[in-house]
């Protein structure tokens, strides 16, 4: 039947629904398994092939050696675009991409995350821990 | 008092507008008599940016030409590139590369539905189609690990598998989604409001479809039967069993129909894709070098036949990336669906081809009679030319450049 109102049923039954948003900054929404949000690095794992730096599409990320076999991290996260390359390139598992998402800063400088390489326990810590 | 045209610009920056455009509406009253499109505000040089990356990176630089048809571009490079480098995708790549095609396809259009409905007044329409939405963002978030850019594309395959588990999970909101457009079909067709505003409105008529070149549902709601998913199937398509929506409305209203329709198709597709993946491995491992060559790309997009075309030189960096969005294909019919309408038409015919300027802004020149300028400039020229234009503006970037150099 064609008539003007179409929708006016569904616009009623939805005063006695929940809302479709959420509330967000106070209720969190969870991200599914295997979202690309943030990365992480493992600095042990790094073996220093640039794999990740030679990919990124963004120049986001810098591999920088700091130590015999010891290799720090720098990730701009202004300019990564979060397609998570670099953690299918990486040949030892070094980098993994984590589900946290809000990355917003006032401060331009945060944006830029270091892993720092654990250069206290050289001797202590196996060259191949995983 | 004699009637007299006047001219007015919407655009390139205008509230009803949602990325720059120009259009100078010549107007005799409320009538438009004439009409004036142009692009080239939001052009990014993305085809010129994927000669300077390797190929692993222009997948996820093509991805970014469109935000909403993402891995409809991305899928139409990696199909030239696998062509080129003569790469067989296995069977269970193709099927996941489709599945994914599939759902973007029902976001697209319900985003679709949506805006139509905000361009002619129907807020509530737009409110719960993109409430609907959601279901499909989200299962696209799942399958991929994101929203929008899905970064499921490589060379040689996918990126990632479909596990046992998400299949009940896509099933689950097909269901939901197919119900829930089932009610909208139900709406188009049957609230008065939609079916007087959009019926008659941006006309264009089965010759002048095929005339002017148009693509995608604007076509094939003036009953031009053409969809290159089924003329010329690429990833699994060709296996696959689906009909191709076409309306003979020729206005939007049919334009409505044809994407509703697709919406319908699109979740008779994904069930069959779903009861049908084949195992196997996801993808094969491409070289970093692809060898010398060339090859264009076709993929039914949800806005129409996206073309790409690559020459490769042996090198890990194409040598030529050509990118033809559909809304290009689409835009010069605007002008002509529009002369003789009302004012008044004009948002909801230019929403009707689902544009998307960003993504069909590529180098443009305006030809003009003044400036006497070569036909074609080397780089060294165009870069003296910006040089000294900047300097007459009175900002000199020698220091700067110098900074660079020595970097």
């Amino acid at each position: 039947m064609i008539r003007p109102g179409k929708m006016i049923l569904q616009v009623l039954q939805s005063l006695f629904q929940k809302p479709a948003t959420t509330r967000y900054p106070f209720v969190k929404a969870p991200m599914p398994k295997g979202f690309r949000g943030k990365l992480r690095f493992t600095s042990e794992r790094c073996i220093g092939c640039r794999a990740c730096m030679r990919d990124c599409p963004a120049a986001a990320i810098t591999i920088r050696k700091v130590g015999e076999k010891k290799f720090e991290a720098e990730i701009d996260l202004a300019r990564c675009i979060s397609c998570a390359q670099c953690v299918d390139s990486c040949p030892r598992d070094a980098l993994e991409a984590t589900p946290e998402f809000e990355l917003a800063q006032l401060d331009p400088t945060k944006l830029k995350v270091v892993f720092h390489a654990n250069l206290a326990d050289v001797e202590d810590e196996p060259a191949t821990k995983t | 008092m004699p009637e007299r045209n006047f001219t007015i610009p919407i655009g390139p920056q205008h509230p009803a507008l949602k990325e720059p455009e120009s259009f100078n509406v010549t107007l005799q009253g409320e009538k438009i008599v004439g009409m004036n499109v142009r692009l080239g505000y939001n052009h990014r040089g993305i085809e010129k940016a994927c000669e300077e990356r390797t190929f692993v990176q222009d997948v996820y630089l093509i991805e970014r030409v469109c935000g909403i048809c993402s891995h409809s571009h991305s899928t139409c490079f990696v199909q030239a590139v696998e062509e080129i480098a003569g790469l067989e995708v296995p069977k269970r790549g193709l099927y996941i590369r489709t599945l994914v095609a599939e759902l973007e396809r029902v976001h697209s259009h319900l985003l679709w539905l949506g805006v139509a409905g905000h361009e002619i007044g129907f807020d509530t329409l737009l409110m719960y189609t993109w409430r609907d939405r959601e279901v499909v963002m989200d299962l696209l978030a799942l399958l991929t690990g994101n929203r929008v850019h899905y970064g499921m594309n490589t060379i040689g395959g996918v990126r990632r598998d479909i596990t046992a588990e998400q299949i009940p999970q896509i099933l689950a909101a097909v269901d939901t989604l197919e119900e829930r457009t089932k009610y909208y079909a139900q709406v188009a067709t049957q609230e008065m409001t939609i079916i007087k505003r959009l019926s008659g409105v941006g006309v264009l008529s089965h010759e002048d479809a095929k005339h002017l070149g148009a693509v995608g549902p604007t076509a094939r709601a003036s009953a031009v039967d053409r969809d290159v998913r089924r003329d010329d199937p690429y990833a699994a398509y060709g296996a696959l069993s689906f009909n191709v929506v076409t309306d003979n409305h020729n206005d939007v209203y049919g334009r409505t129909l044809v994407r509703v329709g697709e919406l319908m198709e699109a979740y008779k597709l994904i069930r069959q894709i779903v009861a049908n993946l084949p195992g196997g491995p996801i993808a094969v491992k491409a070289p970093r070098k692809i060898p010398a060559g060339e090859a264009l790309s076709r993929y039914e997009a949800p806005r129409g036949e996206d073309i790409h075309y690559v020459r490769a030189n042996g090198t890990d960096k194409p040598e030529r990336v050509k990118i033809r969005a559909p809304t290009l294909a689409n835009v010069q019919v605007v002008a002509h669906m529009l002369k003789d309408r009302y004012l008044a038409d004009l948002p909801i015919v230019i929403a009707a081809i689902d544009p998307c300027f960003s993504c069909t802004d590529r180098a443009i020149r305006v030809r003009s009679d003044v400036d006497a300028m070569p036909e074609t400039m080397s780089w060294p020229a165009l870069r003296a030319q910006s040089i000294d234009w900047y300097r007459q503006q009175g900002i000199d970037f020698t220091q700067l450049n110098r900074t660079f150099m020595k970097k």
